[in-house]
């Protein structure tokens, strides 16, 4: 069996819904940011499968982009929750809503 | 560079840079020296005007309109408007004057505000003044003009009030900025309506593009209308004779001699848009111009106060001018202009050197005699007032007398000779007016008491003032002899015997751009109206001479009272006054509730409505990452399904 495209696409559609149920039902912050991980790496594995597919360098390089990009989210966030953390025992991303209107 | 003329910048430059040094250094100079630099600045400034005026003689006659973009001023899309002067002889003329006659009332004032607590400030106060009125006739634009208008209006309204610790002049200087107002909306007007029609406002585009005749007339009559205010006509004259409030020399350079005459310059100015209006709108201009001046003339009559009747003379004078402009002969009006400049800041001058004397009374009831304690005074306000009451050959003669053949000749102005005969009635009442202020002034017997020998030359019932009048410091009689020089030789510039002594209308005519109008009147009935103009000065001061020196002979101060309704000035004034405290007070008030409720409540309800639906929108704000992620779902949901029903 050939191992066409269809099947990277297939696999980065599975990988994005379980990132995106993921981060809809757990509430520990650290866990919903491993989603949004998933999430985005399933995007980047749709990118690299059409840049093979159409052979085109552009798939491959917004995978950089997004590589940076998220490497930055990940810092700020990351640095959020130890900040959250030092202040209160537990996180709970539903505890976390001082911001509301 | 082509041409000297191009240094036009530097005319509005020196008075800009006096202000600004006189802002922040004039009190650590004190006097005399915040005058002295004041002084020179505008002097520079008057040497400056005479380098633009050679550079323009030296160009070709058809290249005598220079401008000279300085920058971009405001830009927004199709509106573009430059920082731009314009020196053609229109306005050379102007600056000539303005810089010239302000050089010597700075010198004047030195003297006159001797002791003054607030003197630098005062000075302050004039350069600003002579800088916003250089560039309200030097502008390039109307905008620019506009700028130099406000500018003007405003050191008005500072200088009316210098003295704003007395009620009265405070208030004064509030009347002229209120009034003012009135005909800055009209200049307004004009102004949105000008770029309306030519898509600009600068002259030169203005008066090269096509103009629908009823578009110039509106154009036309709002621009009468900032005229109106400024330049003192009927109806809103009113705040000129107040303005006398303020202290003497700015009553001389800017209520008589300078701001005053810039409506009749922004007349001049759009000569091509009078020229495309209507028939009836110069009719229109020429006629208000005429009733402004024998209205005022009358009025002028029935004043005590030395400068009151000054002032209601400057309104009717500029209503001479006026007439010409409707008439449309510019060069008569512009001629006017400037040899009222003249005479009539000499007459103001001189009134200041009376009043200086006098311990700073104003009432020519309590003067008399008064030639033989200032001489210098009394000799150069003699000039100045055979000048005004146009006796040959002082200056005032031939410019009146340009406008009385103009209106005789012009049969496009509506009743031209009915408006002929009335003007020549205002000439009468101006000699005779002016007479009656000269011999109360300085001939009679003297109606005060020597202050050091105790003496009296009248018996009255009243006891009678000390006064010890004294001629005035070299400062101030100065600029009274050198205008009174200009006052009396001024009108050789435009001799109306043949065209090559038409200098001044020569000079003119680049700026006329064709319009100005050319009688047909032959020289036989010109030297008839000469005739008839002069008798009528003559009538006027012989009439007057009778009536208050005829009784030399008595010991009283009495002398024919005028109705007081004249003295009043025909209850105009407190008509207004009524009107707008009574039936106009509570249209005010009106409209103010309108303003309360309307137009505020519109914009607090529509701020009171959005409050309301904010109350349920923070709802959503809930604080919860996942709530938000929810929604952020939904939507990419939705964003896929609203793209699968596109395909």
């Amino acid at each position: 069996m050939e191992l066409t495209s269809t099947w990277y696409l297939v696999l980065a559609a599975i990988l994005f819904a379980i990132g995106a149920v993921g981060l809809l039902v757990r509430r520990n912050p650290l866990v919903m940011f491993m989603c949004v991980e998933l999430m985005l790496n399933a995007v980047n594995l749709t990118f690299v499968a059409f840049g093979a597919e159409l052979n085109d360098l552009g798939g491959e390089i917004s995978v950089f982009f997004v590589l940076v990009v998220a490497a930055a989210e990940v810092v700020v966030g990351l640095a959020i929750i130890v900040a959250i953390m030092r202040r209160r025992t537990g996180v709970n991303a539903d505890d976390i809503s001082v911001l509301r209107g | 560079m082509q041409t000297l003329a191009e240094l036009v910048w530097l005319v509005p430059l020196f008075p800009l840079l006096g202000f600004v040094a006189l802002l922040t250094t004039g009190r650590r100079l004190g006097e005399p020296l915040a005058g002295w630099l004041a002084t020179a600045a505008m002097a520079a400034s008057f040497v400056a005007s005479v380098v633009v005026f050679v550079g323009l003689i030296g160009l070709d006659e058809s290249e005598r309109i220079v401008e000279v973009g300085l920058f971009d001023w405001v830009v927004a899309g199709d509106f573009n408007v430059g920082f731009g002067l314009l020196a053609d002889p229109l306005s050379v003329t102007m600056i000539l004057f303005i810089t010239g006659i302000a050089t010597l009332i700075h010198l004047y004032s030195i003297a006159y505000m001797h002791g003054d607590p607030n003197f630098s400030k005062f000075f302050v106060y004039l350069n600003l003044f002579a800088f916003s009125m250089l560039m309200l006739v030097l502008g390039d634009n109307l905008l620019l003009t506009f700028l130099g208008w406000e500018g003007v209006g405003a050191c008005s309204y500072f200088l009316i009030s210098f003295w704003f610790t007395e009620e009265a002049n405070a208030s004064a200087g509030k009347k002229a900025f209120v009034t003012n107002r009135v005909g800055d909306f009209g200049f307004m007007l004009a102004t949105f309506l000008a770029f309306f029609t030519f898509g600009s406002i600068e002259y030169g585009d203005m008066f090269s593009g096509e103009i629908a005749a009823g578009t110039a007339t509106a154009i036309a009559l709002l621009v009468f209308v900032g005229a109106c205010g400024k330049s003192a006509q009927f109806p809103l004259y009113l705040w000129l004779p107040d303005a006398m409030a303020g202290p003497t020399p700015v009553s001389a350079l800017i209520h008589a001699a300078t701001m005053v005459t810039s409506g009749v310059y922004l007349l001049a100015r759009i000569n091509p848009i009078l020229a495309a209006a209507h028939d009836w709108a110069p009719s229109l201009i020429a006629w208000v111009g005429l009733f402004t001046a024998l209205f005022a003339a009358t009025i002028a009559v029935a004043q005590d106060d030395i400068k009151k009747v000054l002032a209601y003379s400057t309104v009717s004078q500029l209503g001479f001018m006026i007439v010409a402009v409707g008439s449309g002969v510019y060069v008569a009006a512009l001629f006017h202009m400037v040899t009222h400049a003249f005479f009539k800041a000499l007459l103001f001058l001189g009134s200041g050197s009376v009043i200086h004397g006098m311990n700073n009374d104003q009432n020519m009831k309590r003067y008399g005699g008064l030639a033989k304690f200032m001489p210098v005074t009394a000799m150069t306000f003699i000039v100045g007032w055979l000048a005004i009451a146009g006796i040959p050959p002082f200056s005032g003669f031939w410019s009146k007398d340009e406008i009385v053949v103009a209106t005789w000749a012009n049969d496009d102005i509506f009743a031209n000779k009915v408006l002929f005969v009335l003007l020549l009635v205002a000439a009468l009442l101006t000699a005779f007016y002016m007479t009656r202020l000269v011999v109360l002034t300085f001939f009679g017997k003297p109606r005060w008491r020597d202050e050091v020998t105790g003496e009296a030359w009248v018996s009255s019932d009243e006891p009678l003032e000390p006064r010890h009048p004294h001629e005035s410091p070299w400062m101030m009689t100065l600029p009274l002899v050198v205008l009174a020089g200009l006052a009396a030789v001024a009108g050789f510039i435009n001799l109306p015997f043949s065209k090559d002594l038409k200098f001044f209308e020569h000079w003119l005519e680049p700026s006329l751009l064709g319009n100005e109008f050319h009688g047909s009147t032959s020289g036989g009935t010109k030297w008839i109206l000469a005739i008839v103009a002069t008798l009528c000065a003559l009538v006027g001061i012989v009439a007057a001479v009778v009536t208050y020196l005829g009784r030399r002979g008595s010991d009283t101060v009495t002398a024919p009272e005028p109705p007081a309704i004249v003295a009043d000035g025909w209850g105009y004034d407190r008509a207004v006054s009524a009107f707008m405290g009574g039936p106009g007070r509570a249209g005010f008030a009106l409209l103010s509730k309108f303003d309360g409720s309307v137009v505020d409540g519109a914009v607090n309800k529509i701020g009171a409505a959005v409050r309301w639906d904010g109350q349920f929108l923070r709802r959503l704000q809930n604080g919860l990452v996942r709530s938000y992620a929810v929604f952020i779902a939904l939507g990419a949901i939705a964003l896929m399904i609203w793209f699968g029903v596109q395909a």
